[in-house]
């Protein structure tokens, strides 16, 4: 499988607030040297608990946060140096579906007016056929053609995000973002809206970056899976490695606390105390061993190396570092 | 954005505003007074400008249902040729106070950071002038001719609409589609002007019919001190002038335009404070 996508090394820190004539200034480091890569056709998927850096992620990769350091390779060209002008081309490549499908279309055009806009102004399509090619992607995300003569208002979230989704199509990208796409739907809704995004996947072969705090559906339409805390990738492989057999202790809290839909299946509860800390002052060594029920003395001290575990990858004390670190369990 | 999304926000704020009584009388009155302006030359009985020595001073009777002034000349029609001047100046200056200030907030707004700071800076300066004293100040530099004192009067009220325009455009700045439209690779004058503006337009047609009748006011002061538009055309400021020397023998002269001045401006206060309630989003559901 071919790489499209290749995140290197990004990092991101926000100036939050600043203090009288700019002289205290909170910093917060909401990405801390990620990487990972999306195959074409594949879906990768992000998981962490809110706050954890994973829609910064997606936003860094479209440039909607500028990222302050690594690099964002596009099928091998850096998206991250990319000029004005290209950017704007390569925009038509990598689209975003939003989480509050009530926020992320305008309430003052039609639906009609919110597609055609992307596809006169990119040249997809031209004042003639622009409508028939509205009607074309209204039908593949399942909206009927009068659906262009209404506003947002008029529809359900469901159909909202479904809108969305065309418009994010209207372009005919390769990428797309989806940052928690289902998680403000009804739960017989997100069925719906995800058995649409796997159909385009197929019929398209799109690639996605699915952003989502919902290990469930993570697992049902992905392959591969980032888990983040606090800014940083804590372990990363394929789908079934990861939620099957999670590595890292906070991986393995989040399975035990995401429901099985198994009546038998045995309740193990990894324990995980307290809140996330704060990503304006993170803990000290591993940023997880606060709340960590394996957490050794190293890990108040040192931030884990990034270890290769057969397929895949965890930053965790708990496992032999390359080489031969005298602290691996 | 369509005329149809325009329609359809309107006839919704005038349905919201129409049930407010004292919203509606606001709107019609105001309405009356922009008609019989734009139709003076028909209404008014007599030439404004025409003078006649018997007439001096004389009371209001059958024939010259308001009097008439120092000069003979009928105060109905100068009074109705006034408003034509004073809705014109009032109107003008407000079109480009809205369209200066609002562009300005909303530059503000979005792009934030260094540009906000500066803009919003000489904006608080510009707000620290009281507006008769703003207006004065510019039409003594530029001179006092119609245009000037349009300038004038535009330029006491770039700064409340800048202000107006700027915290919501931080508001649906921070929304989705704002967002969706730099994925789509729209440019930032366009997320501005088809994304931004349409979503904070209540906001500042609301400000503008309260800041008529200020823009009025300030006319009719600028005009009473002898800085507005020059005689003998009619204005409803420069005829309380006119008229101020006579006050105890003739009062007349005096009152009926300064009735036309508060009339206007109460109607457009009600009609904004309507308008106001009608946008505001706590009231939205009643």
């Amino acid at each position: 499988m071919t790489t499209l996508l290749d995140v290197k090394n990004v990092s991101k820190t926000f100036v939050v607030g600043k203090g009288f004539m700019g002289s205290r200034k909170a910093k917060l480091q909401a990405l801390h040297d990620i990487s990972f890569s999306v195959g074409e056709g594949e879906s990768f998927g992000i998981v962490g608990e809110s706050g954890c850096g994973k829609s910064t992620a997606g936003r860094s990769i479209l440039r909607l946060v500028e990222p302050d350091a690594g690099q964002v390779f596009y099928q091998g060209e850096d998206l991250l140096t990319a000029n004005r002008k290209r950017m704007r081309a390569l925009r038509r490549e990598i689209q975003i579906i939003f989480q509050d499908p009530y926020a992320s279309l305008n309430p003052r055009l039609t639906i009609g007016r919110t597609l055609a806009e992307p596809m006169l102004l990119h040249g997809v399509a031209t004042r003639r056929d622009v409508e028939e090619k509205i009607q074309s992607v209204l039908a593949e995300v399942g909206l009927p053609p009068q659906a262009m003569q209404k506003y947002p208002h008029e529809f359900s979230g469901g159909q909202r995000q479904r809108i969305g989704i065309a418009r994010a199509l209207a372009l005919d990208p390769r990428l797309i973002i989806a940052d928690e796409p289902v998680s403000a739907l009804d739960v017989s809704i997100q069925a719906q809206v995800l058995q649409l995004m796997e159909k385009l996947q197929r019929t398209r072969r799109l690639s996605f970056v699915f952003i989502s705090h919902d290990l469930g559906v993570v697992r049902h339409f992905c392959r591969q899976v980032a888990v983040m805390y606090l800014g940083r990738i804590v372990e990363k492989g394929s789908v079934n490695d990861v939620f099957e057999e999670p590595l890292h202790p906070y991986t393995q809290a989040l399975r035990a606390a995401s429901p099985v839909p198994d009546p038998r299946a045995k309740i193990t509860v990894a324990k995980i105390e307290g809140d996330a800390a704060s990503a304006m002052s993170p803990p000290s060594g591993c940023h997880f061993h606060p709340r960590c029920p394996k957490a050794m003395d190293i890990c108040r001290r040192e931030y884990p190396a990034w270890r290769e575990v057969g397929h895949r990858g965890v930053a965790c004390h708990l496992y032999p570092a390359k080489a031969g670190d005298a602290h691996a369990a | 954005m369509s005329a149809i999304a325009a329609e359809t926000r309107l006839s919704r704020l005038g349905r919201l505003m129409w049930r407010r009584k004292a919203a509606s009388v606001g709107a019609i009155v105001t309405l009356l007074v922009i008609v019989s302006a734009i139709l003076a030359p028909w209404l008014a009985p007599y030439d404004p400008n025409e003078q006649n020595i018997l007439l001096n001073l004389a009371p209001p009777s059958d024939e010259y249902l308001l009097g008439n002034d120092t000069y003979g000349r009928d105060i109905l029609s100068r009074i109705l040729w006034g408003g034509r001047v004073s809705l014109f100046v009032g109107v003008s200056s407000i079109a480009i106070a809205m369209i200066v200030g609002g562009l300005l907030g909303i530059i503000a707004g979005y792009v934030g950071g260094r540009t906000d700071r500066v803009i919003m800076a000489v904006m608080d300066v510009l707000l620290s002038f009281p507006s008769l004293v703003m207006g004065l100040l510019v039409v003594a530099v530029l001179g006092p001719t119609l245009t000037n004192l349009i300038i004038a009067i535009a330029f006491t009220a770039i700064a409340p609409f800048a202000r107006i325009a700027r915290a919501p455009t931080m508001a649906v700045k921070q929304r989705d589609f704002v967002e969706a439209g730099r994925a789509l690779g729209f440019s930032d004058l366009r997320i501005m002007l088809v994304h931004i503006l349409p979503n904070i337009m209540d906001e500042i047609l609301v400000l503008a019919s309260l800041w008529l009748a200020t823009a009025i006011r300030t006319e009719a002061s600028l005009s009473f001190i002898g800085l507005g538009v020059r005689p003998p055309t009619a204005t409803w400021g420069g005829m309380i002038r006119d008229g101020f020397e006579n006050m105890l023998d003739a009062p007349w002269l005096v009152l009926f335009p300064s009735l036309a001045i508060l009339i206007i401006m109460v109607a457009l206060n009600l009609l904004g404070d309507g308008l106001r309630d009608a946008t505001d989003p706590k009231l939205r559901h009643e």
